[in-house]
């Protein structure tokens, strides 16, 4: 194995990045464009979701809905929600970052199925597409799409899951696609437990993403039959049951939770040992318990239920599977600690994105079991505790760990380094506002504040402004943020292939990478976290 | 990869044959009232049928333990909605 700083590959010039046209990026079989698309794109849609999120925020400045009024009101949080989580948080680590670095830290010169790999991205662009077609009668159920409103609501309910079914549907054509390239297309001499963490969570990722699309799929369609020809699955006066809806909308929605955290625990799993200088601690237990994270994340959608008039049973059962899913989490908190001790730790922007991940997901993970007990569940349900929970693990953990990603991969994608004191700076923001935004909603929320209301009791207002004020600081932050991005893009100094001196295989490649990866396919001869020693 | 010995040709046109005979046995269950029974019998015949499919069709028979592996997991799956559900609208 060559030492760092010795790249395999040398440079020439634009890598991967040198064909132009329009035609090239359209059609392209590089899992390198693939995913620099998928990025613009759920970046775009990020920025998008922003801004109605801005919008909600303003309007609950008032106790009343003074500014665009209730029913204005619920659009917007529809569309952030389903912007958010749909065109963003789903698809940006997974086919963004996920798609350009697979291959490349397998040894692989592409994806197993480079076409269905830019087929997805097609039908990604077509989901939205519907997405936005559905803008003509904005909806206005909230991202969850409960029935029986949603089975009656004259929005464009039917368009935008349609919309849905088309996303979920390029979802799984990229998760089948990353499956069948960790098991085929491993570099010679990388072993299942030579692999980076973030390849493992990955595959884990691909699993659900395969497994529990298709319900979400089926239930839009059953949904769908109902608006459209009135088949009863989920109206009671035709013998349908709206309970039911829930089970499936969770039975997949639950499981996606992990499809958005477990790839961000994957970067941080690469970010923690690099910038510490020490071998990952405890690799086996991280890998396995993303693997038990997956499934064990598919035993407990019953959890969002609890106040739906489940049976005591099944309310039993789910809140226990509950408390035992936390686990495989807390084991993966442990062992990146364990990694910190005694490590030589520098801060750079993604080191520390990487450990505002660990701390804000503590936080919102720890808030979880609160609400999988079913007294204090009957409290908190729809509630801003729930609000502030799910923004605590989405945002302060999933978002945070892209932003992670983003800043590690970025010398390797483009070629050019970040301006670090810039960086810096839009972390100190968004750190702040962040926790400014959202840990007042725990409080308001213990305090009886239900969420999905334009109008409130004016005994939350203040709560409520503070709030509001650090929305604009988190906006602030992601606008530095983006700004440093396209600086960097347009002249950022120009990056070495392996500026962190990491030790993984992507790293050996050039920056930007050549089209074909690697001149020569790499050999691996040991795990890629042997930090601290004479060699890194 | 193997797929299986034998005349593919005949294989191929008993198994469509089978399918057919099941189809039949099908819609002639349904004359019989069975009470409960009928969905179970409807179900164990299309599963049936869909293990031909599995196995013949998309030469199922014939691949490696881990494709079996990655075609009999999702079964788990789909055991546990049902499980979950109706541990929810069977005792509420
Ligand atoms: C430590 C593990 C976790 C536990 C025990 C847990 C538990 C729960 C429970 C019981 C609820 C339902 C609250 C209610 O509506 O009454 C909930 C809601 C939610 N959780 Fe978690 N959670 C965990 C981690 C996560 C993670 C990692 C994510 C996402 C990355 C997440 C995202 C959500 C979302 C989006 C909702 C609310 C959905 C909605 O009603 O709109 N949770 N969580
Ligand atoms: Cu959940």
């Amino acid at each position: 194995m060559t030492g760092i700083g010795q790249p395999e590959t040398e440079g020439n010039g634009r890598g991967y990045l040198a064909e132009r046209g329009w035609r090239s990026w359209a059609f392209t079989l590089d899992h390198k464009r693939v995913g620099a698309m998928y990025l613009w794109t759920t970046i775009f849609f990020f920025l998008v979701g922003g801004v109605f999120a801005l919008l909600l925020r303003l309007e609950l400045l008032s106790p009343q809905a003074k500014y665009f009024g209730n029913h204005a009101y619920n659009v917007f949080f529809t569309l952030h929600g389903s912007m958010m989580i749909f065109l963003f948080i789903i698809p940006a680590i997974p086919s963004g970052l996920g798609n350009f670095f697979i291959p490349l830290q397998l040894g692989a010169r592409d994806v197993a199925f480079p076409r269905l790999n830019i087929a997805s991205y097609w039908v990604f662009a077509a989901g939205f597409l519907v997405v936005i077609g559905s803008l003509v009668a904005p909806m206005d159920t909230g991202w969850t799409f409960y029935t029986p409103y949603s089975a009656k609501s004259a929005a464009a309910v039917t368009t935008l899951s349609l919309g849905i079914f088309l996303l979920g549907m390029s979802s799984i054509l990229t998760g089948l696609n990353f499956i069948v390239t960790i098991h085929k297309l491993r570099a010679p001499g990388m072993t299942w437990h030579r692999m980076p963490l973030f390849l493992w969570s990955m595959y884990a990722t691909s699993i659900i993403q395969v497994i529990a699309t298709p319900v979400v799929g089926v239930t839009f369609l059953l949904l769908a039959a109902e608006r459209v020809f009135g088949v009863g699955f989920f109206d009671p006066s035709k013998g349908g049951d709206p309970v039911l809806f829930q089970h499936f909308f969770w039975f997949y929605s639950h499981p996606v939770v992990y499809v958005m955290i477990l790839p961000a625990m994957g970067i941080v799993s690469e970010v923690i040992p690099v910038f510490s200088r020490k071998p990952i601690f405890g690799y086996k237990a991280i890998a396995y318990s993303s693997m038990a994270i997956a499934l064990g994340g598919f035993l407990v959608w019953g959890h969002h239920m609890f106040t739906s008039g489940m049976s005591p049973l099944a309310n039993a059962i789910f809140s226990l599977m509950t408390f035992f899913v936390a686990v495989p989490t807390a084991v993966k908190v442990f062992n990146w600690t364990a990694t910190l001790y005694r490590g030589s730790i520098t801060f750079e922007a993604p080191m520390l994105y990487a450990l505002t991940f660990i701390f804000l997901f503590i936080v919102g993970g720890l808030t979880g079991p609160f609400l999988g007990a079913l007294a204090t569940n009957v409290q908190l349900h729809d509630t801003y505790f729930v609000v502030a929970h799910f923004h605590y693990t989405m945002m302060g953990g999933t978002v945070m760990g892209f932003f992670a990603g983003l800043h590690y991969w970025f010398p390797k994608m483009t070629g050019r380094m970040l301006n670090e004191k810039v960086a810096r700076a839009a972390w100190a923001l968004i750190f702040v506002g962040f926790n400014v935004t959202f840990f007042t909603m725990f409080i308001v929320g213990v305090r009886g504040m239900p969420r999905r209301y334009a109008e409130y009791l004016p005994k939350f207002q203040l709560e409520n402004v503070i709030s509001t004020a650090g929305s604009a600081v988190l906006a602030l932050g992601i606008l530095v943020m983006c700004w440093n991005l396209l600086q960097g893009l347009r002249k950022g100094a120009p990056a070495s292939a392996n500026p962190w001196r990491a030790l993984s295989l992507e790293w050996r490649a050039a920056s930007p990478p050549a089209t074909e990866n690697f001149d020569e396919v790499p050999v691996v001869t040991e795990w890629p976290y042997g930090y601290g020693t004479p060699k890194a | 990869m193997a797929h299986g010995t034998g005349n593919p040709r005949r294989t191929g046109i008993a198994v469509f044959v089978a399918l057919l005979l099941l189809t039949a046995v099908t819609v002639l269950v349904s004359y019989v009232d069975l009470g409960l029974w009928n969905v179970v019998v409807a179900l164990l015949i299309a599963s049936a049928k869909a293990s031909l499919v599995a196995l013949f069709f998309m030469h199922l028979k014939g691949e490696s333990r881990l494709v079996w592996g990655f075609a009999l997991f999702p079964i788990v799956f789909l055991s546990l909605i049902l499980i979950g559900t109706l541990a929810d609208t069977m005792l509420r």
